[in-house]
C-alpha cells in the first residue's frame, strides 16, 4: 500500500471494506432466513476495488498465506507425474471436441437422463433457471433447502431468488457456511472464505450460528477441529430435516446422462443422498461425451484444485434409483451466456474451464488484491475473461476486467485444460478499446495511443521525439514526479530521465557507415 | 555471423546502455552487428493495451525492416514474445526473420555460455515472466550468469513471480501493481545483493524505479550489461 491515499469508506460493494459495512449492517438481523448475497452490481471497479483491498492488511495476509501453501502443494502434487503435459493436452482436446458439438452432446445427454428417471430443463439465463428452481421447491411446500457448494447457483443467484419467496437456502460446505453466516460473499471457488482467518471465523460461528439453527458451543476455540466440530453439528441438524437440495456438477457425462461432484467434506454426499428431492443446476460447458473421458478429469481436477491426488468424496448418480437416495431428480441446464461465449473464437477455450482454482492461486494480481475486487463469483484470471464472455463489455465493470492483469502468464502455466487466459485478455483488451472508440470521443488514452502510433510510424519521428525529450528533460538521473495519466507511476517509483543520447543517436554517431 | 540489432524502443530511448552492451557482447563473440536506422517498436504497448491495428502496423514494419537479416537479437523477452508468440494474431501473414532474445542467441545459435565477462559483484537475477513463460528460456540466462568471472550470484526468492510491470498495467492498476513491485524488491533486498539483474529494460525500469524511491542502494543492471562487464 503506497501512503498518501486515504481509505475511502465503503457501505455497499463486495470488497474487503464492504463486507465489514455489511456485517455492521446486518448486526441486528434476527430472521430465520439465511443472509441474502449482496448485489454484484454496483461494485466499485476493479481498479478501484483493488486499492481498498490492498489497503487491508489483514486480507493480504489471510491471501498471501493461503494462496502459498495450495500453490507450493500443487506444484509438487502435479510435479508427481509424468506425463502431466500429455494430461493438460488430452484434457483441453476432450473439451474442445464436445464444445466443437455441444448441441449433439446435450440432446444425447437429454435423452439418456431421461431415461433414467430425472427430468430436464433448459434455462437460457439466470432467471429463467431460479423460476424452475423456485417452481420445483414449491411445489414440495419447501421452507428450507440445502445446498452442495455449485458455481453455477452462485452465478444465478439461486439464494437470492428463494430467500424472495421466503424459501432459506443452506450452504453445507464449511467456507461456503463460513460466508453465508458472516453475511459475506465467496472470494476464491474452492475456498470461499480464504480470505478470513481462524479468529474471524470463531467469532462469526459465535455470533451468528444460534440465529439460524444450533448455536456455537459456549467454549468455542480457533482450533480448526473445534471449529470443524461445531459446523458438524449445526449442519448435521439440517441435513436430516431438510427435503430438497440442490447442488451443481462438476461432470456431466451424456452418454449416460450421469452427473458428478467431487467434494472433499462428505456434506455434498449428505445432501446428495438424504433429500427426496434433487435439483442440479448444470452449466451446459459441463458435458464430457463419454465416462472414459473421465479418467484425465479426475486426474488433472484434484491435483490442480486442493492439490490431491485424489478427492475425498466423488459422488455419480444417474438419475433415480427406486428405494435408494432422492426419488425425484430435476437437471436443469443452464446457458446464461455461455452460447454467446461459444461463438467468440479466441474466447471460447475460457468454456474448458473446470472451475479448479489453480489459476487463482498462482496469479500475481489475485493474491494482491483478492476475489472480491473482481465483482463476481467468477474471480482471477478466469473471471477476468468469463465475465466479459458471458456479459459483454458494455458494463464499466466487465470492461475493466480485462485490464486487471500484468499478462505475466502464470495462470496459463498453471491452467490444467490449457486456456491461454493472457491471450484472451489480450483479445478482450481490444473489443473494449473498439466498443468506447464507437461510443466515445478519443480519451487522453486513445490519442496518446494515436501520437505514440504515429511516433512509431517512422523512425525519423521517433529519433526527432528522443532528441527532444533528451534535450527539454531534466538533468537528474531519475523523475519522482510525473503529471496526468503518467502520476500513477510516480507515486510509488520514480523514472530514468530520458538521456541526452538515444541508441538510436549514438549508433548514428560512432558506426555511421556501418548501417543500412 | 551477421547479426541485426533490434535494440526496443525502450532500450533505446531510455537505457541506450543497453544497446551498447548487447552490440559488445556480440562483437567481442566475433559477430557482425548490424543496426538498421529503420526500426522502431515492436507494438507490444499498443496490442496490450487494446490497440491491435497500429500494433499489427509495428509488426509488419519490423518484419520489413529485417527482411533480409539472417538472425535478429533483442535484449528483451517480452519483445521477442511479443513478435514471435503474438505477432500473427495482430498481423496476420506475417512472415518474421529469425528472432531471438539475447539469452537464447548467445546459448542456442552461438552455443556459447562464457562470453568472457567479469564482474566481481553480489547480483540477484530476476528472470521476467515472458522470457519464462512465453519463449521458455529456462536455466540460458543463468548459465550465462554463472560463467561470468568473480560472479557472485544469489538465488532470488519467489523468482518465478511476475515484478507487476505489464506495461500500461502499471498505470491503470497502479496500486496493484505498486504492491507486486514492492514484494518483489522486498525479496531483492533479503538477498543482499548489490545489483538486481534482468533481461528486459521494462521490468529494470518498474523495479529500478522502486529501489530509487525507496533509496535501497540496489543497482539494477541489465543481462547484457553484466555480460559486457570486464571489470
Amino acid at each position: 500500500m503506497t501512503s498518501g491515499h486515504q481509505i475511502e469508506p465503503v457501505s455497499t460493494g463486495r470488497n474487503s471494506g464492504g463486507r465489514k459495512g455489511l456485517i455492521k449492517k446486518r448486526a441486528g438481523d434476527a430472521g430465520l432466513h439465511p443472509q441474502p448475497g449482496v448485489e454484484f452490481l454496483g461494485m466499485p471497479s476493479f481498479t478501484k476495488a483493488a486499492h481498498i483491498a490492498l489497503g487491508d492488511d489483514q486480507l493480504r495476509r489471510n491471501l498471501g498465506r493461503a494462496t502459498h501453501t495450495i500453490r507450493d502443494k500443487r506444484k509438487r502434487t502435479v510435479g508427481e507425474l509424468d506425463d502431466w503435459q500429455l494430461l493438460r493436452s488430452a484434457a483441453a482436446a476432450i473439451k474442445d471436441r464436445t464444445l466443437a458439438e455441444l448441441d449433439r452432446h446435450l440432446e444425447q445427454f437429454e435423452a439418456a437422463a431421461t431415461a433414467a428417471g430425472a427430468t430436464v430443463h433448459w434455462a437460457a439465463d439466470a432467471e429463467e433457471a431460479c423460476k424452475i428452481s423456485l417452481e420445483i421447491a414449491q411445489t414440495h411446500q419447501a421452507t428450507d433447502v440445502i445446498k452442495v457448494k455449485s458455481m453455477a447457483t452462485q452465478e444465478i443467484g439461486l439464494n437470492e431468488a428463494l430467500a424472495e419467496q421466503g424459501i432459506s437456502a443452506w450452504e453445507t460446505d464449511l467456507a461456503e457456511l463460513i460466508v453465508q453466516l458472516g453475511g459475506d460473499t465467496p472470494s476464491h471457488f474452492l475456498v470461499p472464505a480464504i480470505h478470513r482467518n481462524r479468529d474471524e471465523i470463531r467469532q462469526i460461528f459465535t455470533d451468528k450460528m444460534g440465529e439460524v439453527g444450533r448455536p456455537a458451543p459456549d467454549d468455542l476455540t480457533n482450533e480448526p477441529r473445534r471449529l470443524a466440530e461445531a459446523a458438524r453439528l449445526h449442519l448435521r441438524e439440517k441435513f436430516l430435516s431438510t427435503k430438497v437440495a440442490f447442488s451443481g456438477a462438476n461432470f456431466a457425462i451424456a452418454e449416460t446422462g450421469t452427473l458428478v461432484v467431487l467434494e472433499s467434506e462428505g456434506n455434498g454426499r449428505m445432501c446428495l443422498t438424504l433429500p427426496d428431492v434433487l435439483v442440479s443446476v448444470v452449466g451446459i460447458e459441463k458435458l464430457l461425451p463419454t465416462f472414459a473421458d473421465l479418467e484425465v478429469f479426475m486426474q488433472v481436477l484434484p491435483r490442480s484444485s486442493t492439490a490431491e491426488r485424489m478427492n475425498p468424496y466423488t459422488t455419480m448418480w444417474t438419475g433415480v434409483t427406486p428405494g435408494d437416495g432422492p426419488q425425484e431428480m430435476h437437471i436443469i441446464l443452464l446457458d446464461n451466456g455461455r452460447t454467446r461465449a461459444l461463438a467468440d473464437h479466441v474466447g471460447r477455450q475460457a468454456l474448458r474451464c473446470i472451475r479448479c482454482s489453480a489459476c487463482l492461486n498462482v496469479c500475481p494480481v489475485y493474491e494482491r488484491v483478492g476475489g472480491h475486487a473482481y465483482g463476481s463469483v467468477y474471480p482471477g484470471p478466469i473471471g477476468a475473461i468469463l465475465n466479459p464472455l458471458l456479459h459483454g463489455v458494455t458494463d464499466e465493470h466487465d470492461a475493466a476486467l480485462p485490464f486487471a492483469s500484468s499478462l505475466c502468464g502464470a495462470c496459463y502455466e498453471a491452467c490444467p485444460v490449457k486456456i491461454d487466459i493472457p491471450t484472451v485478455l489480450i483479445e478482450q483488451r481490444a473489443e473494449v478499446v473498439d466498443e468506447k472508440a464507437e461510443h466515445t470521443a478519443p480519451d487522453p488514452e486513445a490519442l496518446a495511443m494515436r501520437i505514440a502510433a504515429w511516433t512509431f510510424a517512422d523512425h525519423r519521428r521517433l529519433e526527432r521525439a528522443q532528441k527532444l525529450a533528451g534535450a527539454v528533460g531534466p538533468a537528474t538521473k531519475y523523475v519522482r514526479r510525473l503529471p496526468g495519466m503518467l502520476g500513477g507511476w510516480t507515486q510509488s517509483r520514480d523514472l530514468p530521465s530520458i538521456p541526452k543520447e538515444s541508441f538510436h543517436q549514438w549508433w548514428a554517431r560512432n558506426r555511421a557507415g556501418e548501417t543500412t | 555471423m551477421r547479426v541485426s540489432l533490434f535494440v526496443t524502443c525502450l532500450a533505446d530511448t531510455l537505457f541506450p546502455d543497453v544497446g551498447r552492451a548487447t552490440v559488445t557482447v556480440l562483437e567481442r563473440l566475433g559477430c557482425e552487428v548490424d543496426f538498421p536506422a529503420a526500426q522502431t517498436c515492436c507494438g507490444q504497448m499498443h496490442m496490450n493495451t487494446g490497440y491491435a491495428r497500429p500494433a499489427g502496423d509495428m509488426v509488419r514494419s519490423y518484419a520489413d525492416t529485417f527482411a533480409d537479416a539472417d538472425a535478429v537479437v533483442l535484449p528483451s523477452g517480452s519483445c521477442t514474445g511479443m513478435l514471435r508468440e503474438h505477432g500473427k494474431n495482430v498481423a496476420p501473414g506475417v512472415h518474421l526473420p529469425p528472432t531471438y532474445e539475447l539469452s537464447e542467441f548467445l546459448v542456442d545459435v552461438l552455443g556459447v555460455t562464457d562470453v568472457g565477462a567479469s564482474f566481481p559483484h553480489s547480483v540477484t537475477y530476476h528472470p521476467t515472466c515472458h522470457s519464462l513463460r512465453l519463449l521458455g528460456v529456462g536455466s540460458r540466462p543463468y548459465r550465462l550468469l554463472e560463467a561470468v568471472k568473480g560472479i557472485d550470484l544469489r538465488e532470488l526468492p519467489e523468482a518465478e513471480q511476475c515484478c507487476g510491470f505489464g506495461g500500461t498495467f502499471a498505470l491503470k492498476n497502479a496500486d496493484t501493481s505498486s504492491a507486486m513491485g514492492n514484494d518483489k524488491i522486498n525479496n531483492v533486498v533479503q538477498t543482499g545483493a548489490e545489483v538486481l539483474c534482468t533481461s528486459d529494460s521494462s521490468c529494470m525500469m518498474h523495479l529500478g524505479g522502486f529501489a530509487s524511491r525507496r533509496k535501497l542502494g540496489v543497482r539494477s543492471m541489465h543481462l547484457a550489461e553484466i555480460l559486457a562487464a570486464q571489470e
